[in-house]
């Protein structure tokens, strides 16, 4: 058998894609936290929660209406989407203007809600939610087994975060967005709806984080719990990646993924942990992040 | 006589706690150029951002072409066709010149089409791929009022278009301002510096302790000009 470092080459690869697609859905959830970030200056803690909630949308547009998996990528974050431009406008304006802190004291009220209710609803255990059969099966790259539904997240991940990247950069919706994002009370002295663009913009990372849902719903029991244990990694790696930096947490999702990997190869104990040990030393030597600038 | 574009009638305002406007009154017509005169802290720019509906407390009317606009948001005033050039000139420096440029919704016909403009500013053609920030102070200045040149606005809020700049160029921004009055623009100017507000302005209103204690036609200007020293100070 092939040794890289002393370790089993298919171990070795089977952690590194393991890693790159936990590292496709750090990258999609940190990606709408930076915007909405950006925007709103709030930091969401309900992020976790409505990806929770996109996984189960998948799961129930299934059981009530028979809508497969397919639809489900485009209905599911269309409608925790919706959801999202609800909770702004009826829970989030009021409190524009305040300090930051009633922002992300509310939204962690809203994530244990949201937990609440599902759990009250489907139970702590969750739900399962199969795998499309298109996406069946694996592939013998030699190496390692790859499973065909692993290659798609990362695939759909990385389309998507380069899709809201140039939308973010090379659009004229994302160069209001950016404007907004320095300063909100001129760009709508020029003319612009500020306060609807707010509302898009939040529903736009919450429908992100729904469609990682929607894409981690066959892979992992769908269940309650499931986003407050990728929440706390994502506000690592947005703050290894510097606050409001869009490719910043792009990167450092796929990176810390990576580094995840690796830990549980080389020493297995500390793979829970490397990403906040990172996050520490981050913060250390550069406390404006790995792409963020100081203020 | 036609209705003013621009009419403000008993103008007050606050932030906060501190009542800054006192029931400014004053009109600008079609075709004009009009100064307010002061020194800092006057209530210059805040009577500019509490037109543009920045300032949450306010009372009084503020009226565009005989239309009350008290109450609605900033969006909607300047989708009246007023534009906005503010004192910290707004220029957004994770926009490009270009994207800064085409920032503001074009909100009625007639606004200058990117070749004019570009005709008007060459630097801003030049500069188009570099960051709105990294322009010199000057080229910001013609930056934000490119912009605004662009919409269809035709009154037009220049607040200290010559704060911080070098003299060569503030003759440049006068030359700028009678341009656009000749292509039938109307401008509230915003000014400390009268000898330069005497180069383009019509009429000049002296604004002191949030309220309007003077009015000077520009032809009075030199006869009056011992009054103007004690006003601003100078």
């Amino acid at each position: 058998m092939m040794m890289i470092f002393g370790k089993p080459a298919p171990l070795l690869f089977g952690q590194l894609l393991l890693g790159i697609v936990n590292g496709s859905f750090y990258a999609m959830l940190s990606l709408g936290l930076a915007v909405i970030f950006g925007i709103l200056n709030i930091i969401n803690f309900a992020h976790g929660a409505l990806f929770m909630v996109g996984a189960f949308s998948a799961y129930l547009l299934l059981h009530w209406f028979g809508i497969g998996y397919w639809p489900a990528l485009v209905l599911g974050p269309l409608a925790v989407g919706l959801f999202g431009a609800a909770i702004e406008r009826v829970l989030l304006r009021p409190i524009r203007g305040l300090d930051p802190l009633y922002g992300l004291l509310l939204t962690f009220g809203l994530a244990e809600v949201l937990e609440g209710v599902f759990t009250n609803r489907f139970g702590s255990s969750g739900v399962t939610y199969s795998v499309p059969r298109l996406l069946r099966g694996t592939r013998d790259l030699g190496f390692m087994y790859l499973p065909n539904y692993h290659a798609f997240v990362v695939v759909a991940a990385i389309v998507v975060c380069l899709a809201t990247w140039l939308v973010i950069e090379k659009t004229r919706l994302g160069a209001v967005l950016r404007a907004a994002t320095e300063n909100p009370a001129i760009v709508q002295a020029l003319g612009i709806d500020v306060p609807r663009l707010v509302t898009l913009t939040f529903a736009g990372g919450v429908a992100l984080a729904a469609l990682a849902g929607v894409l981690a719903a066959p892979m992992y029991s769908v269940n309650p719990g499931m986003g407050s244990s990728y929440i706390s990694i994502v506000f690592a790696v947005v703050v290894i990646g510097g606050m409001g930096s869009i490719g910043g947490a792009v990167f450092t999702g796929f990176l810390l993924g990576v580094v995840e990997g690796f830990t549980k190869v080389f020493y297995p104990p500390g793979a829970a942990t490397v990403a906040f040990v990172v996050m520490v030393l981050v913060l250390l030597l550069r406390p404006a992040g790995l792409f963020g600038r100081s203020r | 006589m036609n209705t003013p574009l621009l009419e403000v009638e008993g103008l007050q305002a606050w932030y906060g706690e501190s009542h800054i406007l006192h029931g400014m009154g004053f009109t600008v017509a079609e075709g004009e150029v009009v100064t307010l005169l002061g020194r800092n802290g006057a209530g210059k720019s805040t009577t500019m951002k509490s037109i543009m509906g920045l300032v949450p407390r306010r009372q009084g009317s503020i009226r565009f072409r005989g239309r009350e606009t008290m109450g609605l948001p900033p969006d909607r005033v300047a989708r009246l066709g007023i534009g906005f050039c503010p004192e910290e000139r707004g220029i957004f420096a994770s926009l490009s010149v270009a994207e800064n440029l085409m920032l503001p919704p074009v909100v009625a016909p007639g606004g200058l089409d990117l070749a004019a403009i570009h005709e008007l500013f060459p630097n801003l053609a030049e500069r188009a791929q570099s960051g709105g920030t990294k322009l010199s102070g000057g080229e910001q200045q013609m930056l934000a009022i490119a912009r605004i040149l662009r919409t269809g606005a035709r009154l037009l809020l220049l607040d200290e278009p010559t704060e911080g700049l070098a003299p060569v160029i503030v003759q440049e921004i006068g030359r700028t301002i009678r341009t656009i009055r000749e292509r039938g623009y109307t401008v509230l100017l915003v000014e400390q510096n009268f000898r330069f507000a005497a180069t383009v302005a019509d009429r000049h209103y002296v604004v002191e302790h949030g309220r309007i204690v003077d009015h000077i036609a520009n032809q009075e200007l030199s006869a009056r000009m011992e009054d103007l020293h004690a006003y601003l100070g100078v």
